[in-house]
């Protein structure tokens, strides 16, 4: 069962029907049902499937990392020790010194109350008995190894004080301490941005083909799978569905649901609106800034300028993607249209300036103007019902309305959104994530805007899911001549939605342009470093970041 | 493309269960604070209506039965009825014939040397031990007469005090009142950090600050110091006990309140509120309030034993409520006095303290799980 | 980190000064007197008293007066126990309040750690059960309802401790009051310590220290009792203030002659001075306990190191 390209190679890591299986209140959960995987030395894997595909649990299960109330059952054989079955100081000898693990997030994963050095240095002492001193020496040359800038003051630092990245470099620092045979990587740069992602990848990437150790990489990213693994396996519901050669499986995916994935990349354009259709919304020098603490009875304020001099113009049934890295300022430039908070420029729409008025007061404004956040598990109130969440507005805009017409509205705005109306009476936490998007849609649908402000709406969402949003959300438009200003980090997305694309950074605008235009030919170095880890993910020929 | 369906579907009924029904039911299924909601609505029931049933008023003194012990059965006991008619019909100055003991009945032969006045059976009277006392069979020459009595049979269940006061009245007396303290201060200490955490949290900024350093200073005071003080100077005072309590105790509301507030207001479900155009109010009422409660209802519950606790503590200093009222931390303080000889004057009112806290904390502990169920 | 400690000592003169200020006035607008006792003395005898003690004077003098002495570390001089000043009960007090609380604070610290700790390794386990049985009862159950009962059951039924009394400070006479004492800061500090170290135990960085085959005892000593011990420090500052309150009464029930057992009294006398010294005293201890937990905080928590 080696894979690859043919070469004969040493099977490292042999899994055989791995079952895990977790209690719970209501009875027994199977995360994995049945699993059979091969590695070889040297090879990359990737297990790909969507969140609750089980593809976690399987390597958690490995590493005997399991939660209290999870147990495994199968065989995971590495060099002829089956890890299922081996007492915890057997284990331990293999994890951290020829297993090892890096995790999704770097924010938490390292201990916030030691300092990074001695965190890589820790497994060395353990599982080699090197000295504190030998050990901080080797996590010196291993930072220096993964390209941490000004090692030598960096290995004194606490986690909260480097960056995502930069904690992420940490970790597979520690993980190659003790040069390992397998090192396995989950979801290890989904929390990161997307220039951060594709530099990591590169770190990896570059590191096995010094180092030599095995790859298992799980992601849900199927350009990642496509860029970075030999083979793969697909996970669906605790079950390997298809497993293969990556480029087979690209070019001809044999089971259904990795054909779905694959079609799961959104598609499709949109085309520009004509450059004579009325402009909507114009802002012009919009800037915020936040105060940063420590203003407390006149000591100097210090700000913070997270929106700075933007200047942006909408069409009618036009789309503006908004991309940038995060802290770009893009959610602070949606909350300033909005007026949810408060800035200084001119905010123009339909032809009034905004700026300085109180929208609540302006209830015809108001209502045009509506917004759908990212987050569809604190977006809606958790002690609402649905019907009572989705009518809210009415209740602002048409006090009027009798019950019976609102629950008649709220049923329609429900079927608009591909909900069945039925669930008025539920409340938010028993919907999934993308039930919630599309309530989050109706809430905002119900009042009939012009201008509808997309924060991330997709970014929290299985592909799948994703691209059913981005279908609705096309199709409404189309339907009622919606005006979008898309935010997202996701290239991918706002390439298949956005006539026009606004680049962010530092709350300043670097580019602007069409969107065509702007993934062809960039001219900005940030926006070419964008486009660069975008085609990583979006799974595009990888000639623009292999360098 | 049946695949892409959402992973989660839905199950009947169609009617939803909101976050409050979810934690009812979960509150149910706990058998500790179910218990304890029992004990508690016991005891209430019992304060609230006890001190009317029960025979023994709280501040009747019973002088023949000064600290007797707890007992299931009935006073007095046999050997003390007769001695206790002699004493009673010597105090009447009397001469003392025979005294016989029937059943519920007392029949004492007496005479003397001028006829008997009838008004002397108030001697005997004035004993709790007799009732219904009369003179049957007077000589003709009213010299010697049969005095009748029944005994009072009394049952002390939980003894008497050191003033012959039955313990198990004052006990219910006592609970009523610790109660009441309780639940008194803890609504005076809801009002005051109510308002001060939602005015803090919902203004925010500079109001925010100035508002929430007072709190910082007044927690680093030594509290418990100047409630002492205040009790000592002005008196012991219900009134002034529960204020000072609910003054001392309002500081973690308040901070718990405004906590809240702020990072609800940070949610994105008030933002989406706001972009909806809903008013300060609205917002205030549809969105903080539900969220706050939850933390709040769990706070109180856990309040009133705290609050009790300090009642109780004050009284068993000296500070508390005053005699003929009663409160537990009195009762125990008195318990300890009189331990040596005496000690189910300890031992039942510490019963009762430790019951009511017991219960009182199982329910807030089984309310916060319910609320925040992190097990899930 | 010097100059955050003088900052905060600094910022704590406001503090200090109001409290003292609350109490001053609090005290003088109270009826009665040092020596309005229930034999009234001699019109001519309470004339000199007053003189004496600077009574007869504006209020607003005797305040700046004990201001003004305070600031030279004078107490004053007790109006009840005549022979003395306000110092020297504090001397022969202090002490003794001292040494019950610290045991009682370092007892509640070691054995809370340590039955927090086996709750948490063992969650819902027979083990985990009977501790939190432990810490519900140590919380619900007040010292001035222990003290007695022990007193009872130890001193006066079995008699092998004493039940009351300080015996210069025998180690006997320790037993039961420190006990007392400790035992709801025992349950409060368990409490803390499970919730926080179970949470610790599920925590990110806890799997990466088991994901690198650290041996077990390395995983709770270093990586997650580090994390759960900060609850427990933050909470330092309340169980001093819990054991001055728990001092009165221990001292109080077991008639051990500390501070605590002063204060009440004093007040009750109108011992304006003692009253006036206990504050200040213990205002001043309470600021200073806070000062070196937040200092001790920082250094186990480097998220929070000052930049000053």
């Amino acid at each position: 069962m080696t894979g690859g390209a043919g070469k004969e190679r040493q099977t490292l890591l042999a899994v055989r029907d791995l079952n895990v299986a977790f209690r719970l209140a209501d009875g027994p959960v199977h995360a994995v049902r049945g699993v059979d995987f091969t590695l070889a030395a040297g090879e990359t894997v990737a297990i790909v499937g969507e969140s609750g595909s089980g593809k976690s649990q399987t390597v958690m299960a490995l590493m005997g990392l399991l939660a209290a109330n999870g147990t495994a059952s199968g065989r995971a054989l590495y060099r002829g020790e089956d890890l299922l079955a081996l007492s915890p100081r057997r284990l331990n000898r293999i994890r951290g010194e020829k297993i090892t693990m890096i995790f999704q997030e770097p924010m938490s994963s390292l201990d916030p109350l030691y300092r990074v050095g001695r965190q890589i240095a820790e497994p060395m002492v353990y599982h080699r008995g090197l000295s504190w001193r030998a050990a901080r020496k080797r996590a010196l040359e291993l930072l220096k190894l993964v390209r941490i800038p000004d090692a030598e003051r960096r290995i004194d630092a606490y986690p909260h004080e480097l960056s995502g990245g930069q904690r992420q470099r940490v970790m597979i620092a520690m993980a190659l301490a003790n040069d390992p045979d397998i090192l396995i990587a989950d979801e290890p740069t989904t929390a990161l941005d997307v220039t951060i992602q594709a530099e990591i990848l590169k770190l990896l990437r570059e590191l096995q083909d010094r180092l030599g150790m095995g790859i298992v990489f799980i992601t849900h990213d199927l350009g990642i799978v496509r860029r970075f693994a030999e083979r793969v396996y697909v996970m669906r519901e605790g079950k390997v569905v298809e497993e293969g050669p990556v480029a087979d499986i690209f070019a001809a995916p044999r089971h259904a649901y990795t054909r779905m994935l694959l079609a799961a990349e959104p598609a499709g354009r949109k085309p520009p609106v004509d450059e004579a259709t009325p402009v909507i919304l114009e802002g012009r020098d919009v800037s915020v800034a936040f105060p940063l603490g420590g203003g407390f009875l006149g000591r100097q304020r210090q700000e913070l300028k997270a929106v700075d001099r933007l200047t942006l113009t909408l069409r009618e049934g036009e789309t503006l993607g908004v991309v940038g890295d995060s802290g770009s300022g893009k959610s602070t430039l949606a909350r300033a249209l909005l007026r949810l908070v408060p800035s200084e420029g001119e905010i123009a729409f339909l032809g009034r300036d905004i700026a300085g008025l109180n929208l609540r007061r302006e209830r015809g404004l108001r209502r045009q103007l509506q917004i759908v956040f990212q987050d569809p598990y604190g977006s809606l109130s958790p002690r609402l019902t649905i019907g009572e969440i989705v009518t809210e507005g009415l209740l602002v805009h048409e006090p009027s309305l009798s019950r019976a017409e609102r629950d008649r509205r709220a049923a329609a705005a429900l079927k608009e959104v591909q909900l069945d109306p039925a669930m008025q009476t539920r409340y938010p936490h028993e919907f999934s994530g993308g039930q919630r998007q599309r309530i989050a849609i109706a809430r905002a649908m119900i009042l009939k805007p012009k201008l509808l402000v997309l924060d991330e709406p997709t970014s929290a969402l299985d592909r799948s899911v994703q691209k059913e949003i981005v279908e609705l959300l096309r199709r409404l438009q189309a339907e009622h001549r919606l005006t979008y200003l898309f935010i997202s980090h996701d290239l991918a997305v706002v390439r298949a939605l956005a006539d026009r694309v606004l680049v962010m950074k530092d709350g300043r605008a670097v580019e602007e342009g069409e969107t065509e235009e702007i993934f062809a030919r960039p001219r900005q170095d940030y926006t070419k470093r964008l486009m660069a880890a975008a085609f990583l993910s979006a799974g595009a020929p990888a000639e623009a970041w292999a360098g | 493309m049946s695949l892409a369906e959402e992973p989660v579907t839905l199950k009947e009924p169609v009617s939803g269960r909101s976050l409050w029904q979810d934690a009812l039911a979960r509150l149910a299924r706990n058998r500790a604070a179910m218990a304890s909601l029992l004990i508690l609505a016991v005891m209430a029931l019992a304060s609230i209506l006890g001190p009317a049933l029960w025979p023994h008023p709280y501040d009747r003194v019973y002088s023949e039965y000064v600290r007797v012990p707890a007992s299931l059965e009935a006073y007095p006991h046999e050997d003390r009825i007769v001695p206790e008619m002699q004493r009673s019909l010597a105090r009447a100055r009397v001469d003392i014939g025979a005294v016989t003991v029937a059943g519920d009945t007392v029949r004492a032969e007496i005479s003397d040397e001028e006829p008997i006045d009838p008004r002397m059976i108030r001697y005997v009277e004035r004993s709790d031990l007799f009732s219904r006392v009369r003179l049957a069979e007077t000589s003709a020459d009213g010299r010697s007469a049969v005095l009748e009595a029944e005994v009072a049979r009394l049952f002390f269940i939980a003894g008497t005090d050191g003033n012959g006061r039955d313990l198990f009245a004052r006990i219910l007396m006592a609970i009523r009142i610790s109660l009441a303290i309780g639940l008194l201060a803890t609504a005076v200490a809801l009002v005051i950090g109510v308002t001060w955490g939602a005015t803090a949290g919902y203004l925010g900024g500079r109001v925010d600050n100035v508002m929430m350093r007072i709190v910082d200073i007044l927690y680093s005071l030594p509290f418990i110091f100047f409630v002492i003080l205040l009790v000592v100077f002005f008196g012991r005072n219900l009134v002034l006990m529960f204020i000072a309590v609910g003054a001392v105790e309002w500081l973690d509301m308040a901070r718990i309140v405004r906590g809240q507030t702020l990072s609800l207001k940070r949610r994105e479900f008030v933002e989406a509120a706001e972009a909806l155009g809903v008013s300060d109010a609205g917002i205030v009422r549809r969105h903080i309030i539900p969220n706050v409660t939850g933390p709040v209802a769990v706070y109180m519950t856990l309040l009133v034993p705290k609050v009790i606790l300090l009642e109780s503590f004050l009284s068993f200093l000296g500070l508390g409520v005053q005699e003929p009222l009663t409160s537990l931390g009195v009762l125990i303080s008195e318990g300890a006095k009189n331990m040596q000889g005496a000690s189910w004057l300890l031992i039942y009112p510490s019963i009762a303290l430790a019951l009511l806290l017991f219960a009182l904390n199982f329910l807030g502990d089984g309310l916060r799980d319910a609320l925040d169920p992190k097990d899930r | 980190m010097l100059a955050y400690a003088l900052k905060r000592l600094l910022s704590a003169v406001p503090t200090l000064f109001l409290i003292v200020t609350i109490s001053f006035f609090l005290m003088r607008v109270a009826p009665g007197g040092p020596f309005h006792l229930e034999r009234p003395l001699e019109a001519k005898v309470m004339e000199n008293l007053n003189r004496l003690y600077h009574l007869d004077e504006p209020l607003w003098r005797q305040y700046f007066l004990y201001l003004s002495n305070l600031l030279r570390g004078d107490l004053g001089p007790s109006f009840v126990y005549r022979d003395f000043t306000v110092a020297d009960l504090f001397a022969a007090g202090l002490p003794v309040s001292i040494q019950l609380g610290a045991s009682a604070l370092a007892l509640a610290l070691l054995i809370g750690t340590f039955l927090g700790c086996i709750a948490a390794l063992r969650q819902n386990s027979a083990a985990d059960y009977l501790v939190v049985g432990i810490a519900t009862f140590g919380i619900t159950v007040p010292p001035f309802v222990v003290a007695p009962v022990l007193s009872l059951i130890f001193g006066v039924s079995l008699g092998w401790l004493p039940a009351g009394g300080w015996g210069d400070g025998a180690l006997a006479n320790k037993i039961l009051p420190v006990l007392t004492l400790a035992l709801p800061q025992i349950a409060i500090v368990a409490r803390l310590i499970r919730g926080a170290m179970i949470e610790a135990l599920r925590s990110d960085h806890v799997r990466t220290a088991r994901a690198y085959g650290l041996p077990t005892r390395i995983v709770v000593a270093v990586h997650a009792l580090r994390a759960a011990i900060l609850p427990v420090v933050s909470y330092l500052g309340p169980a001093a203030a819990a054991l001055l309150t728990g001092s009165i009464v221990v001292e109080t029930i077991f008639g051990i002659p500390g501070i605590g057992r002063y204060f009440v009294q004093a007040a009750l006398n109108r011992d304006y001075t003692l009253v006036m010294g206990t504050v200040v005293v213990v205002s001043l201890f309470v600021v200073l306990f806070n000062l070196v937990v937040d200092l001790l905080y920082a250094w186990l928590d480097p998220r929070v190191r000052f930049n000053a």
